[in-house]
C-alpha cells in the first residue's frame, strides 16, 4: 500500500469525489491557480478548470453562504478556510443557516457542504493561526465536526464528508499535513462519521484524544510500555456528535482515564468528554479523570519559548499517562 | 390612441387583474393574521402592508416554474404568486403540523416550499443573499436558464452578507436579482440612520452591476426592472440590484409599538398612495374592474381566507416530541 503524507490524503480524497461526481466543486481563497496556500488543492486547477475549483473574494461569510447556497441546490461544494482561525466571520452562516437549514424546513431542504479549514499550532502562527476552533462549533446540532489524525483517516472521513448529506466542518491539523505519512489505499472508501476508532490496545490506562494529539500520545505509549504500562488510544475523529459507546468502553476497559487536546481546557472537546464518563462510568473509574490541555489564555504566543510552553506534546503526555499509570 | 402601460410591458389584462388579485390577498391574509393575533389565537404577525406592489410585481416578472426565490419575511406576495395557498400561510401562521414552511417550527414569515423553488429563510437578517448567489452560481455550472431572486430590507443593505454576496455575484457574473424593498424603516431605526447615501441602488456602483431605483407602489414599474433585469442575467449579463421604495403600513411585528419613533401624519400619508388604492384605481381608469368586481373579488378572497383559518386553526400540532426529528438526514 502506498504511503502518503497527511495533506495528500486530503487532495486525493477531493480529487477522487471530483471525478466520481460532478456535482463536487472547490471553492476559497487561492484553492485555484495557487493550489491552496498549503497545496491542498494542488492540481485540483488544471484539472478540473477554474468552474469547479473556484478562487473566491476574500470574504470568509460568503464562501460558506455561497456554497451553503449551492448546497441547497443539490451541489457537494467543499469550501475551504484558509485557517480556521479566520473562519469567525462565516460563524453566522454556519451557525444560523448550515446547522438549522434541515430542521427549521421540517426535512424540506437540506445543506450537504463540506467546511474544510487547517486548525492548530506548533507551526509559529501565533494567536491568529494556530487556534483549535472546534468547541465553538461543538454545541450545534445539525453540524458534524470531524477531525482525523492520519492519512488513511482523512482519506476515509473527507470522502465521507463530501458524500454526506449533512453540513460537516472538518478540521486538518496543519502541523500533520507533512509530518504525518501513512498507508492509504488507491481504492475508493469511505469511513464512518461519528465513529471513534481505537488506535492501540492496551489495558492499564486509556487516553481519549484527537487529532495531532493521537500521534503524541502514540509516541509516549511505546516510551511507557518500556517501564511496563501498556496504554488503551481512542482516537476520537469525529468530536461532534460524539461516539458516546466508545469513549464509555474505552474508559471501563481501564478505569483510568486521560483526556488530551490543545484547544485551551474549560470547555473543551474533553470537557464533554468527561461529562460523558462521570455520567456512565463512575463506578469503573479507579482514579480521577485527568485532563490535558492548552492553557486557559486566548490563544497561541509567536515567540518559541511560549508557543512551546502552550503546546501538548509527546514529553507532556508522556508524564501525565505516567502519573495517571501509577495512580 | 397610445398603448395602455400593462400592454405596453407584454402584460395582458388576465395579468394585471391576477397582479391586483394576489396583493389584495396577501393584504387580506395579513389584515386577517392581526385580527388572530389581537385575539389572542396567534402569538405573532409580521407583515407584508405596503410592500405588496413590489412583491407581486416583481414575482410575476420571474418564472415561476424555473426561477428559485429566496423571500425575506415580509415576502407574502412573492410566496403567493409562487405557489403557496392561502390555507399554507394560515397553518404557518398558527404553527400547524401541516404548515410546509416548517410544519410549526419557525415563526410566521419564515418562508420555504422547495417543491415550488421558495428557499427556507431564517430570522438573522441578509444571510439569504449569499445563499441566492450560491444558486445562481448552479445555474451558471449547470448551464441552466434560470435566475436566482432574493429580497431583503434597507437595514439590510449595511449586513456585511449583502456586501460579500452581491460582490461575489458580480465577479462570477452570476444569473441573481437583488431587490431591496426599502420601506424607510429597519424597525425603528429610519432610513437617515441606516445609510448615508441618497439611494441603496446606489452601492450598485461599487460592485460593477446595474443599479436602478422604482416606486414600489407601483408594480407595472417593479415589474418592468425585474422584467429587465431577469433577461440581463439570462443573457450573461450578470446580477442586478433594484431597489423598490414604498412604505411600511404596519409597525416592525405584532410585538413592535411605532408609535414611539414616528408621526401619526406619516403613516396616514403613506397610506393615500397605497399600492392596493392606487392600482385599483389604474384598473378602474383602463375599465378592467368596477367598484362592484372589486367588492366581489374581495368577497371571494375573505371566503376563501376564512376557510383557511378555520382549516388551521382545527388542524393539529406536531407531536411533541418530533422536535426531536429532522437534526441529521437519514444515512
Amino acid at each position: 500500500m502506498p504511503i502518503i503524507s497527511y495533506i495528500e490524503a486530503v487532495t486525493r480524497a477531493i480529487r477522487e469525489e471530483m471525478e466520481r461526481d460532478e456535482n463536487v466543486f472547490v471553492l476559497g481563497e487561492d484553492v485555484g491557480k495557487r493550489g491552496g496556500v498549503f497545496r491542498a488543492t494542488n492540481g485540483l486547477y488544471e484539472q478540473f478548470g477554474e468552474e469547479r475549483v473556484i478562487d473566491t473574494p476574500l470574504a470568509e461569510s460568503a464562501i460558506a453562504g455561497v456554497g451553503i447556497g449551492a448546497a441547497m441546490y443539490g451541489l457537494r461544494p467543499i469550501a475551504e478556510m484558509q485557517f480556521a482561525d479566520f473562519i469567525m466571520p462565516a460563524v453566522n452562516q454556519i451557525i444560523s443557516e448550515a446547522a438549522k437549514i434541515r430542521y427549521r424546513s421540517n426535512n424540506d431542504w437540506q445543506c450537504p457542504i463540506t467546511i474544510r479549514a487547517p486548525y492548530g499550532g506548533g507551526v509559529h502562527g501565533a494567536l491568529y493561526h494556530s487556534q483549535s476552533v472546534e468547541a465553538i462549533f461543538a454545541n450545534v446540532p445539525g453540524l458534524k465536526i470531524v477531525m482525523p489524525s492520519t492519512p488513511y483517516d482523512v482519506k476515509g472521513l473527507l470522502k465521507a464528508a463530501i458524500r454526506s448529506n449533512d453540513p460537516v466542518l472538518f478540521f486538518e491539523h496543519k502541523r500533520a499535513y507533512r509530518l504525518i505519512k501513512g498507508e492509504v489505499p488507491d481504492e475508493d472508501y469511505t469511513l464512518p462519521i461519528g465513529k471513534a476508532d481505537v488506535k492501540r490496545e492496551g489495558d492499564d490506562i486509556t487516553v481519549i484524544t484527537y487529532g495531532l494529539c493521537v500521534h503524541f500520545a502514540m509516541q509516549a505509549a511505546e516510551n511507557l510500555a518500556k517501564q511496563g504500562y501498556q496504554a488503551h488510544i481512542l482516537d476520537l475523529r469525529t468530536v461532534y456528535p460524539l461516539d458516546k459507546e466508545a469513549i464509555i468502553e474505552a474508559a471501563r476497559k481501564t478505569g483510568k482515564v486521560l483526556l488530551v487536546t490543545e484547544d485551551n481546557k474549560e470547555g473543551s472537546i474533553i470537557s464533554e468528554v468527561s461529562a460523558i464518563i462521570a455520567e456512565h462510568c463512575m463506578f469503573d473509574l479507579d482514579a480521577p479523570i485527568k485532563r490535558l490541555a492548552g492553557p486557559d489564555v486566548p490563544a497561541m504566543p509567536y515567540a518559541p519559548t511560549m508557543e512551546k510552553y502552550f503546546m501538548v506534546n509527546p514529553d507532556k503526555v508522556e508524564a501525565a499517562m505516567k502519573e495517571l499509570a501509577e495512580f | 390612441m397610445t398603448k395602455l402601460r400593462h400592454h405596453q410591458l407584454g402584460l395582458s389584462d388576465e395579468d394585471v387583474l391576477q397582479m391586483f388579485k394576489t396583493m389584495v390577498l396577501a393584504r387580506m391574509i395579513d389584515e386577517r393574521m392581526w385580527l388572530l393575533n389581537r385575539a389572542g389565537k396567534i402569538p405573532f404577525v409580521i407583515s407584508c402592508q405596503g410592500q405588496e406592489a413590489a412583491q407581486v410585481g416583481a414575482a410575476m416578472a420571474l418564472n415561476k416554474d424555473k426561477d428559485y426565490v429566496l423571500p425575506y419575511y415580509r415576502d407574502m406576495g412573492v410566496v403567493l404568486h409562487f405557489g403557496m395557498t392561502t390555507q399554507e400561510l394560515m397553518l404557518s401562521g398558527f404553527a400547524k403540523a401541516e404548515d410546509p414552511n416548517s410544519g410549526g417550527r419557525q415563526m410566521p414569515g419564515h418562508f420555504g416550499k422547495s417543491k415550488n423553488r421558495i428557499v427556507t429563510g431564517s430570522s438573522p437578517v441578509t444571510t439569504q443573499v449569499p445563499h441566492a448567489v450560491g444558486f445562481g452560481l448552479a445555474a451558471k455550472m449547470k448551464k441552466e436558464d434560470w435566475v436566482a431572486f432574493t429580497t431583503f430590507g434597507e437595514g439590510s443593505s449595511n449586513q456585511g452578507d449583502f456586501h460579500e454576496g452581491i460582490n461575489f455575484a458580480s465577479v462570477h457574473d452570476l444569473p441573481c436579482i437583488f431587490m431591496c424593498e426599502n420601506n424607510k424603516y429597519a424597525i425603528s431605526v429610519p432610513l437617515e440612520k441606516q445609510l448615508n447615501c441618497e439611494n441603496v441602488s446606489d452601492r450598485a456602483v461599487g460592485y460593477g452591476i446595474h443599479g436602478e431605483t422604482v416606486d414600489g407602489n407601483d408594480p407595472l414599474a417593479v415589474y418592468e426592472a425585474i422584467s429587465k433585469a431577469r433577461k440581463r442575467a439570462i443573457e450573461g449579463g450578470g446580477p442586478s440590484l433594484i431597489e423598490t421604495v414604498s412604505y411600511r403600513l404596519t409597525p416592525h411585528s405584532s410585538d413592535d409599538d411605532d408609535s414611539v419613533y414616528r408621526a401619526k401624519e406619516e403613516v396616514e400619508a403613506a397610506k393615500k398612495i397605497d399600492s392596493i388604492i392606487t392600482f385599483g384605481s389604474y384598473l378602474k381608469e383602463v375599465g378592467l374592474l368596477s367598484d362592484k368586481t372589486e367588492e366581489e373579488l374581495r368577497t371571494n378572497l375573505r371566503k376563501e381566507i376564512d376557510e383557511a383559518t378555520d382549516y388551521a386553526e382545527k388542524a393539529g400540532y406536531a407531536e411533541p416530541e418530533s422536535a426531536l426529528k429532522y437534526v441529521y438526514g437519514e444515512e
